[in-house]
């Protein structure tokens, strides 16, 4: 069946099957890759992206319920080569390692950050606790997300 | 973060400079091997056993061929070549051979237009199986003599006893790597009978040698290439899918792509071996160890992959970073139906660490003796025997300084802060903070780096200057830790120019670099693109007569004298390299000898919260100081103590495979719990920089220290907070209850 989805502020329509996840649609029929799938079962945020405003787990919502959304993906968030502050900060503090959990927390976090720009620590971590790293323990993470609020060093 | 190391010099050792494969994967378009596609692929997929032993009686493929879109479904009788493949010894089918031996075994494979189809596809083929026994019981198989390798280590007098005595049982549960990127491979035809095959790997080089065998290919027809990784932690060290998505290309002349869902990840590979230990601690009336004697067994599942070698190491390791005169340890790493294990972070160390730590608790314990005290008159120091081979300790082991550095570590303050986000059981709000008790453990560890055992262990890498920059040639592979950026920071500071990229070559084009594994990557490969930039340089020099070389040429006495462009006139200039580290040798048959190349030393102290009447914990803080030798990249080795620290308490507190008759209950990660951003603890760090005797500057490899004594640390602590008597990680809630 035929969606039309804002993708990244541009209008894109395509053909999904019925059992297919927005995540599916987003990675092997929009190519957009940069939306990662690590369980599809909404337990590790790799696939997070906003849907009509709202941070969540791609790989729960069906492709066909998509119809008539605005989706924005990490790939969307930078803007002419200009890196968003929180990927800028998560560069600049050691926050990406194998990098497989990075765009899903970019995407969650400059969510975050627009909803309660000034966020605590444990705010920061309960906001993004959605979304699982394997490889950097969240220090690196959590001081990025310190950094963009001017909480950090 | 960037500070210069020479004149003109950006980025080189000592800087925490930027990843160069950073910004690429902050804004999504760093390619994965998930991530590979092109426009006429197909798509494979895996029919496994759902039995844990069983007979086939029957293998229909015809109702998956009828199915549209389906291109081929291969079995055990279509592969080209050798049936068996396996790293150290060929004992796994490619595709089942008659009998499944665990739960999830391959059986077929299929290739189908899309991944629905493939999936359909291979559930539509019918088998028929005759239910066999499993054997699921380690203790059973050790009895049976059913073992992939027992060893033994016999040093000093059986006859020594000590004035104290402990004895004491432990266990630890099978622990998964979880890396989020899934198994993923991508094969392409070169329309030669040939393939190049993309792949998610930590040694592609040992991948190849087992992929041609089974191909019956020439070593040419078959080209392993590095694809981007998601983390590894150990599970890409044996082979998964990589045969299978091969087979499916060469019988279908179309690409083809293969990835594992998470599920099908928990079962495609190896993981950390549970274990059962039994220790028997002897100390004279002032601490001094005087007898340890052992009896482990590892549960090493189906097949063999790494056992042999994670047995050797559990053994080797069993006393700790102590010194023990009379040592006996009998290990075993046992075959059963239970899925294979095999590689993970701290190999073979991380379990008897446990075992070893609790006992030095206990014993303290028995001697009224403060624990960090009872430590620091036995710990070992360069120049000391290794209580279990008996050699001498080569190269730096600063165990004490490491102590005193973790000890100047302020603790976090004492008040339980009232915010149910940062209580035992989080915002289930089940525990208010007066419920709360505090405690505090230590634990300390020694792992060898690199390859051990006489291994012919070596990295190749070879140095280009182009007149457009330096390259690093090497088939190491980078699955995050940041081996990418270590090669650059060694190449700019000995060639003098900030302008290097490092080329990830495959298997053709450059010999191998060995395993991501062992912690042995910054002193192998960072070792042999010293070697190969040291000997570029040299090259160069030698050329102009120079007697420095910078970013902009060849310098004498502070005077340009050859340009990069004249240095490559006749084309770029070359250096290539085979380093290898001190010779090692096998043990004899009391399992003595010069075993391992060199050692890295850490320590931890975990602060953790507890409601002993719920059984939930908080890890509040862990702590470490970490030998690093030297430390090439400040924030990159902050970045690897941090999150070995979580996979440790994660093994400490919530993180276990649940298997039942051979079959995994829980392979999602609904079930299979990981640490989140509410679950980790703060960390601080210390280094402590003596360098080593090989490898680059003296660094020393650190990725699996940090996760080897972080365990025993936490559980030293709920201990110190519950006064129970655990001996069994994870730590459950029924554990610190007493249920």
């Amino acid at each position: 069946m035929n969606v039309t989805i804002t993708v990244n502020g541009t209008e894109r329509v395509v053909d999904v099957a019925g059992h297919e996840s927005l995540l599916h649609a987003l990675r092997n029929d929009l190519d957009l890759p940069g939306t990662k799938d690590a369980c599809e079962q909404g337990e590790c945020g790799s696939c997070t992206v906003i849907f009509d405003g709202e941070s969540l787990c791609s790989c729960l919502v069906m492709a066909a319920d998509a119809d008539g959304s605005t989706v924005s993906t990490v790939e969307g968030l930078s803007s002419d080569g200009e890196l968003h502050p929180v990927q800028e900060a998560m560069l600049a503090e050691g926050a990406v390692q194998c990098g497989f959990c990075t765009p899903g927390f970019v995407v969650a976090g400059s969510h975050l950050l627009e909803v309660n720009p000034h966020p605590t620590e444990p705010e920061i971590r309960e906001a993004l606790s959605g979304n699982i790293c394997r490889c950097t323990g969240y220090g690196a993470i959590l001081r990025a997300f310190e950094t963009v609020t001017g909480e950090g060093s | 973060m960037t500070t210069l190391t020479k004149p003109g010099v950006k980025g080189g050792i000592g800087t925490s400079v930027r990843r160069p494969d950073g910004k690429s994967k902050v804004t999504g378009s760093f390619a994965y091997a998930s991530d590979l596609s092109s426009e006429d692929m197909l798509w494979g997929a895996t029919l496994r056993s759902p039995h844990a032993h069983a007979r086939l009686l029957k293998l229909d493929i015809a109702p998956a061929l009828t199915i549209s879109g389906v291109r081929a479904v291969l079995t055990q009788d279509d592969v080209p070549g050798e049936p068996l493949f396996g790293q150290e010894e060929q004992d796994q089918p490619v595709l089942c051979d008659g009998i499944a031996r665990y739960w999830g075994e391959p059986v077929a494979v299929v290739a189908a237009d899309d991944e629905e189809t493939a999936r359909r596809a291979a559930a539509a083929i019918v088998v028929e199986w005759e239910l066999l026994e499993p054997v699921v019981d380690p203790d059973r198989a050790a009895d049976e003599g059913s073992t992939f390798r027992e060893m033994k280590v016999r040093r000093g007098d059986e006859a020594a006893v000590g004035s104290v005595v402990v004895e004491g049982f432990y266990e630890t549960a099978t622990q998964d790597q979880a890396p989020l990127g899934p198994e993923a491979g991508f094969a392409i035809p070169d329309g030669d009978g040939g393939l190049d095959l993309y792949i998610t790997s930590q040694w592609i080089h040992v991948d190849h040698r087992q992929i041609i065998v089974c191909l019956d290919m020439e070593p040419d027809q078959i080209r392993c290439h590095p694809a981007g990784i998601g983390g590894a932690f150990g599970s890409r060290e044996d082979i998964s899918l990589h045969i299978h998505v091969a087979m499916l290309s060469l019988a279908t002349g179309r690409p083809v792509k293969m990835v594992y869902d998470r599920s099908e990840s928990f079962v495609g590979h190896v993981k950390r071996h549970p274990s059962r230990m039994w220790y028997r601690h002897e100390a004279d009336e002032d601490g001094k160890l005087v007898k340890v004697k052992a009896r482990l067994i590892l549960d090493g599942g189906a097949y063999a992959h790494t056992s042999r070698a994670v047995i050797a190491n559990a053994a080797f390791f069993a006393v700790g970073p102590y010194n023990c005169d009379n040592v006996e340890v009998d290990a075993s790493a046992v075959k059963t139906n239970n899925p294979p294990a095999g590689a993970m972070r701290g190999f073979g160390a991380v379990q008897t660490c446990f075992g070893s730590e609790m006992q030095m608790d206990r014993l303290a314990e028995a001697l009224d003796m403060d624990p960090l005290e009872l430590r620091r008159r036995n710990v070992l120091a360069a120049g000391d025997r290794l209580a279990t081979s008996g050699q001498i300790i080569n190269g730096s082991l600063p165990m004490l300084a490491v102590m005193d550095a973790l000890e100047s570590i302020p603790l976090p303050s004492d008040e339980i802060e009232d915010d149910p986000r940062l209580l035992p059981g989080g915002t289930g709000l089940t525990t208010p903070a007066s419920s709360v008790v505090r405690g505090i453990g230590y634990a300390i560890n020694v792992k060898n780096l690199a390859f051990s055992e006489a291994f012919d262990d070596f990295s190749e890498a070879r140095a280009v200057m182009t007149t457009d920059g330096v390259e690093i040639h090497t088939a190491a592979m980078e699955v995050g830790q940041g081996l990418v950026t270590l090669c650059q920071q060694i190449a700019r500071t000995v060639l003098g120019t900030d302008d290097v990229e490092v080329m990830w070559d495959d298997t053709s084009s450059i010999g191998s670099a060995g395993s991501t594994s062992a912690s042995r990557q910054t002193q192998m490969t960072g070792g042999a693109v010293h070697a190969a930039s040291v000997g570029l340089r040299d090259k160069i020099l030698d050329a102009h007569g120079g007697d420095e070389l910078s970013y902009d040429g060849v310098y004498r006495r502070g005077e340009l004298v050859a340009t990069i462009d004249q240095i490559c006139a006749e084309g770029p200039v070359k250096h290539h390299v085979q380093f290898r580290h001190p010779e090692t040798f096998r043990p004899d048959e009391n399992g003595q000898g010069d075993v391992h190349a060199g050692f890295v030393v850490s320590a931890h102290r975990a602060v953790v919260d507890v409601d002993p009447e719920l059984g939930l914990v908080r890890v509040v803080q862990v702590d470490t100081a970490q030998d690093v030798g030297k430390a090439i990249n400040p924030q990159a080795i902050v970045g690897q103590l941090e999150g070995g620290i979580l996979q440790g308490v994660g093994l400490a507190v919530m993180e276990q495979l649940v298997i039942d008759g051979g079959v995994i209950k829980n392979p999602t990660f609904t079930d299979y719990l990981i640490p989140t951003f509410l679950d980790a603890p703060s960390v601080e760090t210390r280094v402590v920089e003596e360098g080593d005797h090989f490898g680059p500057f003296g660094a020393k490899g650190i990725g699996e220290s940090p996760t080897i004594s972080a365990t025993p640390a936490v559980v030293a602590a709920i201990r110190a907070a519950t006064g129970r008597d655990l001996t069994r990680v994870p730590v459950l809630p029924e554990d610190i209850i007493g249920i």
